[in-house]
């Protein structure tokens, strides 16, 4: 993966696959600790603790096309790479955290990469879901809420090319805010 | 700067469109995103088929995602189904192919046989 916003949006898949209907992303990026965290937080299924040894694995998989799956040891080894660190807590029936730790600094931290393209293309695809996006520079917070938007539109759907256009500009805007761009 | 207070608007203006769009009689466009299509450069292919759908105004179309398809060599892959046709499969999708789908096969009904997965194997 180029970038650590196509890795939100591969994880993302599988929050949706355990039949999550809320996923919070926390991406905060700390210039003081010189570090990037991307949290993952899903209501789906979750899984056993022994599922959650071996899923880091990539012969670990649950989809049933071919026997290994790459989207978390990927993850995990960009992460470690850097000099970072990453972990899972999941509890059946409650659902699953990821977290991962990047070193800004470090040469070897994939660049965040297009993070409004990662958002929309979830929205798109999946309209009725909430995804809850928490993207912070320093403590300061931009929050793109899908219910909370929801709840304006009352009735139209988020996949209305007016709409997707809308929500393209605001993630953009409010993420670009927060890098004292004018 | 775009506000939350904008979609008030956006409602009002597009609550007949959807009524429309309710009975659209559902042309899918489904893009592969598993792990291999993601790497692969699936999310660009997907943006640029919302985009020309939108710029083209094709009204009963659908932009969805599924996991991997199973020929991880092909990604970026599309399945496209129209109404009454058979599935069509796209494989080495790029933002640059997607403006013939949209105009030949989403609009005018003639898959670009070039693309499909038939002219790859």
């Amino acid at each position: 993966m180029r970038e650590l916003s196509l890795h939100i949006l591969d994880l993302a898949q599988n929050s949706l696959t355990a039949g999550a209907s809320r996923l919070d992303i926390l991406v905060a990026i700390d210039h003081g600790r010189d570090e990037i965290v991307i949290t993952l937080s899903d209501n789906g299924k979750g899984m056993t603790p022994d599922f959650v040894q071996r899923v880091v694995s990539p012969f670990t998989t649950t989809r049933t096309t071919r026997k290994v799956g790459l989207g978390i040891p990927m993850f995990k080894a960009n992460a470690e790479l850097t000099g970072g660190s990453f972990a899972i807590e999941s509890e059946p029936g409650l659902g699953t955290t990821l977290k991962a730790v990047f070193v800004l600094s470090s040469i070897d931290r994939p660049p965040l990469g297009d993070l409004a393209a990662t958002m929309i293309s979830l929205v798109v695809s999946n309209p009725a879901f909430h995804f809850h996006l928490d993207y912070s520079v320093d403590g300061t917070s931009f929050v793109f809420d899908t219910k909370e938007i929801m709840g304006v539109l009352d009735g139209v759907p988020l996949d209305t090319p007016e709409v997707v256009s809308w929500m393209g500009e605001y993630l953009k805007e409010g993420m670009e805010a927060l890098h004292g761009g004018a | 700067m775009k506000s939350i207070k904008d979609l008030e608007a956006i409602r009002q203006r597009t609550l007949e469109e959807v009524n429309l769009r309710n009975d659209r009689h559902g042309i899918r466009v489904v893009v592969g995103m598993g792990t291999c299509g993601i790497s692969a450069g699936a999310r660009p292919v997907m943006m640029e088929f919302v985009e020309e759908i939108k710029r083209r105004g094709v009204q009963d179309a659908m932009v969805t995602q599924t996991g991997c398809i199973g020929v991880c060599r092909l990604e970026p892959m599309v399945e496209v189904y129209m109404p009454g046709q058979e599935k069509v499969t796209y494989v080495l999708m790029t933002p640059e192919k997607v403006a013939r789908v949209v105009g030949e096969h989403l609009i005018n009904g003639n898959p670009v046989t070039e693309y499909t997965i038939g002219a790859a194997e």
